[in-house]
């Protein structure tokens, strides 16, 4: 692209500009007085190598430059770096190589800035060593190349200074290691043996130091302040030692008198000072983060070493442990602090800390609702007394309101209450409703509204059952030989399911008809759209030695039933009679031929589907129950959930920047941000890039402009 | 009305190249509406106002042309004007990333030789955005002209600048560091 007409610039001329560059960078690194470079020395240096590197030949020098480059970092070293070494020994020649290699590393930023455009082609398009590169090679070529044995001698010197028990400068050691390794020498380590040194250093610094309580006379000046600062002091201190004191771990507060009798004496004590029990509350609030931390990294370790990618043990541990974490220190404020509110606050901001941190890859909103999912379903805790259920459903309710990601929690509380109310896993309807009711008190109506539709949807359904058993037994004729009992959900309610086409089996395709026939005699206005995917089935599996009712889901059935017009059949005549994905039918023939139970027999025998399989009935399965459940395995629904609620967030971030911006019709963008931010507090905490990408949206789509004259403000556009 | 090949036969008369930026220079004397394309009334507007009438004398004026384009006063007008010239479909807000790298080159090279260069490097690089709209635009303006180079020192990503740019700055930041 061909820009105005240059004058061409002479190598040398340009050179000598360069020169000057050079000279004053060497100022400054020497500590000479010398001003920073300013945006436009900068740019014109940038412009000189960009112009002289894009003329027309002979005048395109960049091989020139790239000469000249590594020519100054010699010619520095070779004139003032070294000199300014050889004259030193021992510890300050290490001090001075240590100082010199800082300054060199600038030296290589600074020029490798100016000189980038031969980065960008010249050194790309000749595979040559990048600018960084040379640099860096100049001083180890040069320095290190010349004083590497002196240096190893100076630091062996050192460490046995400190074997010997003297002091010695540890800071400039590491420093001076640093160095070799960061110039990839790694002789020097194990010339010096440096692994038995660090290991030493870390030992003592592991050893308590006590701290030097210097004790001073308390002059009782008219330094009010002074006073202060040592009232403070001394309460700071006292506060963190009572409270490290206490046992650690989980017991049940109040166990240690002592301590609440401590604290709460302090406490009126400093009550009376102003501002006296700010660094007390600081203080308790760093503790409970430390401690709610340290439960988390626990949590998070022991979820590394079982590898396990569905909800483990250990974060259900962690749940229980942190209730507890607040049970304890909730009791703290109220006996010891008298419900003060900057113990509240204090309690709440380090909980909030902790609270939303991801163990073992599921976000806190994810094991929460695990943990309530474990409640509320059969076999969950049935050992639990009624009371304790309740009691642990309203701590769990509490502990929401630490967690940011309330929306997310909504939506996996959602999926597991779907399954738990499906598939009759619920253990108690009382307590699903109690839940329901504790959430709608902390978080609004409208957190709860698609839940509480879900819970009544099930009430309907099963009366709408009876009247469709009722409408059977007046229409014998419409009977489909099959007991069929069918649930309509109401679709806004419920997360949102693919329903596949799958090709029902004809026995079943009679159901659908004849329930059709049914649901337009109550209602004319509604489709009805059918999710096979959660349906289930018992089959009578006709097997050799014995007849076995199988329990499976609908898609197993419908798999199992083409069996009875085929003894064999390969993995795609399936795939084109069910009119299944691949991913569906993969784990469903898995399910019937390579799991515990072997309703099909696979050929070939290996452990995985593959699509040149085949399968035939096990006419020789047979099992010592009458009746057995063959499991289907869930998809993974984690990445989904994520996904719709980011994509719910977009749109709630669009409504509420509209919103403000309606009512305000001008407004500046950190306060839209910030309002925006408090609108949408209440479900989530959104990402200021969020924001800033839905308003870039907004302004493309004519919502909102920029002011012409102040780039921060915004308008709204009717 | 003067079309494409009357253009590139206009610009050899002019000895100049016609993607040239005085071309363009050309274009917004005249507040030529299409690219590619002169009205008859545009080129009669943008030869009045730069006092030729004849293809030699306008060749003579295209120095004083470029004077009056870099004054501060028009620069940024020019420089809009520039990327309106690019949206060539009717209702088009955007323009791809590789025209705007040229254009940017085109238009600003010159003057922010070494901001304009890393931003269209990092344009090149990034996956966010395939189209850039007239505010990410005027929003670069704006970042060259305030924003100091390269420490980015008195750079506010809390501030109303473009997405875009906060990123550039962060990818910037990370290849210094």
């Amino acid at each position: 692209m061909a820009t105005m007409e240059r004058k061409t610039i002479d190598l040398d001329q340009g050179w000598d500009y360069m020169k000057g560059g050079i000279t004053k960078l060497k100022k400054i690194l020497e500590g000479e007085p010398e001003s920073p470079f300013s945006s436009e020395e900068y740019m014109m240096l940038y412009t000189t190598i960009y112009n002289m590197c894009t003329q027309k030949p002979p005048h395109d020098y960049s091989q020139q430059l790239y000469d000249r480059y590594r020519e100054a970092f010699d010619e520095y070293i070779t004139s003032t770096v070294l000199p300014s070494l050889r004259e030193k020994h021992d510890e300050f020649m290490l001090r001075e190589l240590v100082r010199r290699w800082a300054n060199h590393k600038v030296m290589v930023r600074w020029l490798s800035r100016f000189f980038h455009y031969l980065d960008r082609y010249f050194i790309a398009r000749r595979s040559l060593p990048a600018l960084n590169e040379v640099g860096l090679s100049c001083f180890r070529d040069l320095v290190y190349g010349e004083l590497k044995v002196k240096a190893k001698d100076a630091v062996i010197a050192l460490i046995d200074k400190e074997r010997e028990g003297d002091q010695i400068d540890r800071s400039l050691l590491k420093n001076v290691l640093g160095i070799f390794v960061e110039i990839g020498m790694g002789q020097m380590e194990s010339e010096v043996d440096s692994g038995r040194f660090m290991s030493r250093l870390h030992a003592e610094e592991c050893l308590k130091k006590e701290r030097d309580r210097v004790s001073h006379y308390l002059h009782i000046s008219s330094e009010p302040k002074l006073v202060e600062k040592v009232q403070n002091e001394l309460l700071v201190v006292f506060a963190t030692q009572l409270l490290e004191k206490e046992q650690s771990g989980c017991h049940a507060l109040l166990q240690d008198d002592k301590v609440v009798d401590d604290l709460s004496r302090m406490y009126r004590l400093y009550h009376k000072i102003p501002k006296g029990l700010e660094p007390v509350a600081n203080v308790f609030k760093q503790h409970i983060t430390a401690e709610g931390t340290a439960l988390v990294q626990q949590a998070e370790d022991a979820a590394t070493n079982q590898a396990a990618t569905a909800v483990g043990v250990q974060e259900q541990v962690l749940i229980r442990k942190i209730i507890e974490l607040h049970d304890k220190y909730m009791e703290y404020v109220t006996h010891c602090f008298q419900n003060h509110t900057l113990f509240h606050k204090a309690l709440k901001e380090a909980f909030e800390i902790f609270c939303n941190k991801t163990v073992g890859g599921c976000s806190s909103s994810e094991l929460l609702a695990t943990f309530c999912d474990n409640i509320l379903k059969k076999g969950g805790s049935e050992k639990l007394s009624d009371e304790a259920i309740e009691e642990t459903l309203e701590k769990v309710v509490k502990l929401l309101a630490y967690i940011s990601d309330k929306d997310l929690f909504a939506e996996f509380y959602r999926k597991k209450l779907a399954r738990r109310l499906l598939f009759d896993r619920s253990a108690n309807d009382d307590h699903e409703r109690s839940i329901l009711t504790k959430l709608k008190q902390q978080c609004g109506g409208q957190f709860t509204s698609k839940m509480e539709g879900m819970v009544t949807d099930l009430t309907l359904a099963r009366e709408n059952q009876g009247n469709f058993e009722e409408y059977l037994g007046n229409n014998p004729i419409a009977h489909p030989g099959i007991d069929l009992s069918v649930t309509v959900l109401t679709t806004g309610f419920w997360p949102s399911y693919k329903s596949s086409d799958l090709n029902l089996p004809s026995e079943m395709v009679k159901c659908v008809e004849v329930f059709k026939g049914f649901y337009e005699t109550k209602t004319k206005h509604r489709k009805l759209t059918w999710i096979y995917s959660l349906g289930q089935c018992n089959i009578s599996g006709k097997f050799d030695q014995k007849t076995i009712e199988l329990i499976v889901s609908t898609y197993q059935a419908a798999t199992l039933l083409l069996f009875n017009a085929s003894d064999r059949l390969s993995y795609s005549e399936i795939m084109t009679q069910l009119n299944l994905t691949h991913e569906d039918l993969v784990r469903l023939l898995h399910s019937l031929s390579c799991a515990k139970y072997k309703i099909l027999i696979k050929e070939p025998n290996t452990k995985t589907i593959s699509q040149n399989d085949y399968f035939e009935f096990n006419s020789k399965f047979t099992d010592r129950m009458r009746r057995i459940k063959i499991p289907l395995p869930p998809v993974d629904e984690r990445r989904k959930i994520v996904e719709d609620v980011d994509k719910d967030r977009r749109y709630a971030i669009d409504a509420a920047i509209v919103r403000i911006m309606k009512s305000r019709k001008v407004l500046g963008h950190q306060q839209l941000v910030s309002e925006c931010v408090e609108q949408l507090s209440r479900m989530f905490k959104p990402d200021i890039k969020a924001i800033k990408k839905r308003m870039e949206d907004l302004i493309t789509r004519d919502y909102l402009e920029r002011d012409k004259e102040n780039p921060n403000m915004f308008r709204y556009l009717a | 009305m003067a079309s494409p090949e009357g253009i590139e036969a206009l610009c050899s008369d002019m000895e100049v190249n016609h993607t040239d930026v005085r071309v363009l220079m050309l274009a917004w004397k005249m507040k030529a509406e299409k690219q590619g394309y002169f009205t008859l009334e545009e080129w009669q507007r943008g030869l009045k106002s730069l006092r030729a009438d004849n293809v030699n004398k306008l060749k003579k004026a295209l120095p004083e042309l470029e004077k009056e384009v870099k004054r501060p006063s028009n620069f940024m007008d020019f420089y809009s004007y520039a990327f309106r010239y690019c949206l060539t479909e009717e209702k088009q807000k955007s323009v791809d990333i590789e025209s705007v790298c040229e254009l940017l080159d085109l238009v600003l090279g010159s003057q922010c030789r070494a901001q304009v260069d890393y931003f269209i490097e990092y344009l090149k690089v990034q996956t966010d955005y395939k189209v850039i709209n007239m505010d990410q635009w005027m929003g670069f303006f704006r970042f060259c002209n305030e924003i100091s180079f390269p420490d980015f020192n008195n750079y506010d990503p809390k501030l109303a600048w473009p997405l875009i740019l906060d990123n550039f700055v962060d990818w910037m930041k990370e290849k210094q560091a």
